[in-house]
């Protein structure tokens, strides 16, 4: 799972995608995720930092995490794997 | 260490367009509370869903209601429209402020006996009065408003097997402006109609003609159509003082004022465009004083309006069942409210509040209801927060209709209950369960082995 190139993200979570001109924002959670992708973490490994700092069960961070990483492909953020 | 909050990780797309003039909301309203009581107390204790009527609302909408007119003309009196909301509390609350009744079936009119009012406080509308009915209504010397000439005929054919006198008023429909034009009830203004069946009750001498009625439609937002109503009516009623030297007792006005729910399609929400009690007062005892009536005849004014006396006294609380993306990545987030408990959700754009203050965050959402059918749509689109399954959800303003006009489909209805003055919780109509379906369902013999 990869993060097209050329993907800007800014501070305040706004992300803009210069090969289709879309544009998008982002909440903190969700920054804060994007930028994990981005540095290629694994689910594995963002599941474990969003657990250790954010008051959620495991289960219920499994079901956002998987639908917010289908909403990165709907959106086509993500690199064709 | 103490972790952070947690919210859904969200991405929203950004449309570039036009924004309305009016800017989008800066924040996400909740409702904790109804009279006081905690919403989750109530889920906790009743069950989910369940319904919540408010007794001081209806009180104060009530009497804010009855100032409006009361304030303006000399004679008034409210009854209440059984069909709105027939919940026996309910209607015992609006008898105990003053309200009599209004019905619309042997059933409706039952239920008024039942709830205490006298024969002579209970209006009988609508176009279904069986023969039984209306002899009882005779009997009970209840205000009958006739519907049609076979309604009328009916009458005068029972009036000769009673040493009761029945008191009759007929509706009349008519042009008041507004679209569309109900017609299908009473007898029409314009075309002489109205007019031809009150020459035949008054040379029958067998009825007392002690009304005139109308009610012009439903959410109507334009009091001057009520001006326009009462003076067709007035000219009835001069033109029967002229021809028949006789004063009718009052003119019932019917009801249809608009609540503050948004209907859909409306560009504005529904509480900034509804028009206030004082402005349909306004309309309508100003019509009423410069008719030509004599001070000493004012006719006494009804009021049968149901709507915009019980809506906001209703709630209907829920729980998130899912949360699901649809084909095109919109979120939809399935209720445990459908259209099955709130009908009214064809025709409103119902407000959806979280429970508990979660984040300011919202995604474009399509709440359902729990029904397996493609029609349990709650919202088709809102800006909805990020709600989990188990979430709690309140919806305001759902006490007109929503109580008569549920559906058993597919699941029970769920329990009713009512905040008292107090703030003491009652259960004021039970969950169905399948008991209550066993005990009206019956198996032939031949399907029992």
């Amino acid at each position: 799972m990869k993060l097209k190139k050329n993907i800007a993200i800014s501070e305040t979570g706004f992300v803009f995608d210069p090969n289709s001109g879309d544009s998008y924002s982002l909440n903190s959670i969700g920054k804060e995720i994007l930028e994990l992708v981005k540095l290629g973490k694994s689910k594995s490994d963002i599941s474990f930092h969003i657990l250790n700092k954010y008051d959620a069960d495991e289960f219920t961070f499994e079901r956002n995490y998987d639908d917010f990483i289908d909403m990165l492909k709907h959106h086509k953020i993500l690199e064709n794997e | 260490m103490t972790k952070l909050r947690y919210e859904r990780p969200i991405i929203s797309k950004i449309n570039a367009g036009v924004p309305d003039k009016f800017g989008m909301k800066t924040s996400v309203e909740t409702l904790n509370q109804i009279d006081t009581v905690p919403v989750k107390d109530i889920l906790e204790q009743y069950g989910s869903p369940v319904f919540v009527v408010s007794e001081p609302t209806i009180r104060k909408t009530y009497e804010e209601a009855t100032s409006a007119f009361t304030s303006r003309y000399p004679k008034v009196q409210f009854a209440w429209s059984y069909k709105t909301n027939y919940i026996d509390a309910v209607c015992r609350a609006f008898h105990k402020l003053g309200s009599w009744a209004e019905v619309v079936s042997g059933f409706e009119y039952q239920k008024a006996l039942n709830n205490g009012v006298s024969g002579n406080e209970i209006i009988f509308n609508g176009p279904d009065k069986s023969d039984e009915d209306l002899k009882l209504a005779i009997e009970n010397l209840s205000l009958i408003h006739i519907d049609h000439f076979d309604e009328l005929y009916t009458i005068l054919k029972l009036a000769e097997t009673t040493d009761k006198r029945p008191k009759v008023a007929i509706r009349v429909n008519m042009n008041t402006g507004i679209y569309p034009q109900w017609d299908r009830f009473g007898f029409n203004y314009e075309n002489g109609e109205a007019w031809q069946a009150l020459n035949r009750l008054m040379y029958s001498e067998k009825v007392d003609v002690v009304g005139l009625h109308t009610h012009i439609g439903t959410y109507i937002t334009t009091p001057n159509a009520y001006s326009v109503a009462i003076s067709k009516l007035a000219e009835l009623a001069t033109s029967l003082k002229k021809k028949f030297n006789h004063a009718i007792q009052y003119i019932d006005i019917g009801g249809g004022f608009a609540s503050k729910n948004t209907l859909k399609g409306a560009y504005l929400p529904g509480k900034d465009t509804c028009p206030t009690f004082d402005a349909y007062a306004d309309a309508i005892t100003g019509a009423l004083m410069s008719a030509n009536f004599a001070p000493n005849e004012l006719p006494t004014l009804i009021i049968e309006s149901g709507r915009a006396l019980i809506d906001d006294a209703g709630y209907l609380l829920g729980t998130v069942l899912a949360n699901k993306r649809l084909a095109d990545g919109r979120r939809s987030t399935i209720l445990d409210i459908g259209v099955n408990n709130l009908f009214t959700s064809f025709w409103y754009e119902h407000e959806v509040l979280p429970v508990e203050t979660t984040t300011q965050q919202t995604e474009d959402t399509t709440l359902y209801g729990p029904l397996c059918m493609n029609i349990d749509v709650v919202r088709a689109a809102v800006q909805f927060p990020l709600l989990q399954k188990g979430d709690k959800v309140a919806i305001r303003r759902v006490g007109a209709y929503n109580m008569t006009q549920w559906m058993q489909f597919i699941t029970f209805r769920p329990n009713v209950i009512m905040i008292d003055e107090e703030h003491n919780t009652h259960i004021i109509r039970k969950a169905e369960t399948n008991a209550t379906f066993e005990a009206q369902e019956v198996i032939p013999e031949y399907l029992k082995s």
